[in-house]
């Protein structure tokens, strides 16, 4: 009687799936580095000793061996510096996606799925919103209400939420012209239920997908601010002052430009692959 | 011949003058409100309670949008559609809630009609649990075990499901709540010939057993001599010939269900395939 056979679902991640292990890799290391700061960084992040700057990295001749990857101008520990940077990074990047996400998705649900009135606003804003040069907007936004790290966090927040409202808003539209959205009206589904428990599953893996992705940009939108000095005090170690502080300083010590940047570029492209490795594995159909 | 051995059932379902057009978008004017296309042009039907009837016509003759009329995902234009009594063509969500335990649907296509991210025993459940009619996984199982379907699909997602099966989802679905009516919108037409039988037969058998009033959407009239009791015609958005399947099947009165006729395979086998 009943026909065709059944193969079980592949539960575990694919080990040979380097798209999704490295970033992951990458990311662990980052949130290990950011909670133990203390105990990692060798040194502290704001100590300053006049008679020990500049020391290159461990690799080039006269370096010192407590200073792995050299000091700045002002004889402070790059290593130390970068490690305690990635606190502010990943704090700025998961707050900062995950008020992004939701405020965003929130908009996109209800123009996709409720339409007509609902969606020529909400459409109107994003297309207004987009006119704007997203960090120009950034960093009037953030000169207006005030430096700090909670305003950075608002600023990202209040300018990219149109990134998920367009990409939610098209998805929940193709989703609302599924079967099982007239099968659950059918079923007695009102219209919110049917949007929380019937559609929002089925765009939540683009959701997670826009996170991961939101989190690289919200660490770029960071860097950017503090470059500008616009994020928290100078002082404090963000790998945006690090660039900044050693763009001054390039030619004759490159490391404080160069170790902050490269943390700043695979943490971006981490979360930019992981984003993308998640909504396939998140997907039961294309798996 | 007629069929005067069985006595006239009340009438389930009673439309009279249904008139249903949508607009249409692609002749828009530059200003102003888009021309309406006509589908339903003024039927008027009645569906006796406890039988199955075939709704049968070529693609774009309003079969399937008659069927969405009956359970009321699209509402007429004007006309009357009333359901035991009640008119419910101009009643709206909030109040059609209620009524909709009585008037379920199974759909052509289970993959887009049974939700993805959720499993085959919360599909089945969850309407049940919206009319306070159980819901449990219980429940569940035994909507499943009436279709023919093992416990062990209950944790199973549509996907991993062939076609076959999920359209007994899709029928598990519908008979959980205990309705009254079931509309089945051409719910073999993606399916293999074996399981189309099969399927067939399993609506045949249930709907028998619980006394369900079906309306049976299809285009193919094999399909509905081997499984309806009273068969409509439908070209272009009116009905060309209506009654007991076998009446209309040996004394068709409109050429349009003449063609239908035509186009069933004949059974017997013509020599000249072979030479």
């Amino acid at each position: 009687m009943v026909d065709a056979t059944y193969s079980p679902r592949p539960m575990r991640f694919k080990v040979r799936n380097l798209r999704l292990w490295l970033p992951l890799l990458w990311i662990a290391t980052l949130i290990i580095a950011a909670v133990f700061a203390p105990i990692f960084a060798p040194h502290d992040p704001l100590a300053q000793d006049l008679m020990l700057e500049r020391l290159p990295p461990f690799f080039i001749d006269g370096s010192e061996p407590g200073h792995l990857l050299g000091t700045d101008s002002l004889g402070r520990d790059v290593l130390s510096r970068m490690i305690y940077g990635a606190r502010i990074a990943l704090f700025v990047s998961v707050i900062a996606a995950f008020s992004t996400g939701i405020f965003g998705s929130t908009l996109g649900l209800i123009a996709g799925y409720y339409g007509g009135w609902w969606d020529r606003v909400i459409s109107r804003l994003v297309d207004i919103w987009m006119a704007f040069p997203p960090v120009l907007f950034a960093v009037l936004l953030v000169a207006v209400i005030g430096t700090g790290l909670t305003s950075v966090i608002f600023a990202i927040a209040l300018i990219d939420w149109t990134r998920f409202a367009r990409v939610i808003r098209a998805e929940t539209m193709v989703q609302a012209q599924m079967d099982y959205v007239d099968s659950a009206r059918i079923g007695g589904a009102r219209r919110m239920a049917t949007l929380l428990s019937e559609i929002l599953p089925n765009v939540l893996p683009s959701i997670i997908a826009l996170l991961a992705l939101e989190m690289g940009i919200a660490v770029i939108v960071e860097a950017i601010l503090s470059f500008v000095n616009l994020s928290i005090s100078s002082d404090d170690p963000t790998w945006g002052s690090m660039i900044s502080e050693g763009r001054g300083a390039i030619h004759f010590a490159w490391w404080v430009l160069l170790f902050p940047l490269i943390a700043l570029f695979l943490t971006v492209l981490s979360f930019s692959t992981l984003g993308e490795g998640l909504k396939k594995q998140f997907d039961p159909v294309l798996k | 011949m007629t069929d005067v051995m069985t006595p006239p059932q009340p009438a389930l379902f009673s439309i009279k003058g249904l008139h249903l057009s949508f607009p249409d978008r692609a002749h828009r004017p530059l200003f102003g409100a888009a021309p309406r296309i006509e589908v339903l042009k003024g039927l008027t039907l009645d569906l006796p309670e406890g039988r199955i009837t075939g709704i049968v016509g070529e693609s774009g003759s309003g079969k399937s949008t008659l069927g969405r009329v009956l359970v009321r995902l699209l509402a007429p234009d004007a006309g009357q559609v009333t359901f035991d009594g009640k008119d419910i063509g101009a009643l709206d969500e909030d109040a059609l809630r209620p009524l909709r335990r009585d008037l379920q649907m199974i759909f052509q296509d289970p993959m887009s009609s049974l939700n993805p991210r959720h499993k085959v025993w919360r599909i089945i459940a969850q309407p049940m649990k919206r009319y306070r009619r159980g819901g449990t996984r219980a429940d569940a199982l035994k909507a499943l075990e009436k279709v023919g379907l093992p416990e062990s699909f209950a944790d199973r997602y549509p996907h991993e499901l062939s076609g076959g099966q999920r359209q007994r989802v899709g029928i598990a679905r519908a008979i959980a709540l205990e309705p009254r009516f079931i509309l089945a919108d051409e719910i073999v037409s993606g399916l293999d010939v074996s399981s189309q039988a099969q399927v067939l037969s399993l609506l045949k058998t249930l709907a028998k057993d619980m006394g369900l009033t079906v309306a049976f959407i299809s285009h193919d009239l094999s399909v509905i001599r081997h499984l309806c009791d009273d068969v409509i015609v439908l070209n272009h958005g009116e009905i060309v010939d209506s009654g007991p399947v076998q009446t209309v099947f040996e004394h068709p009165k409109s050429d349009i269900t003449k063609a239908l006729l035509g186009a069933i395979p004949r059974p017997e086998i013509d020599d000249s395939w072979f030479e």
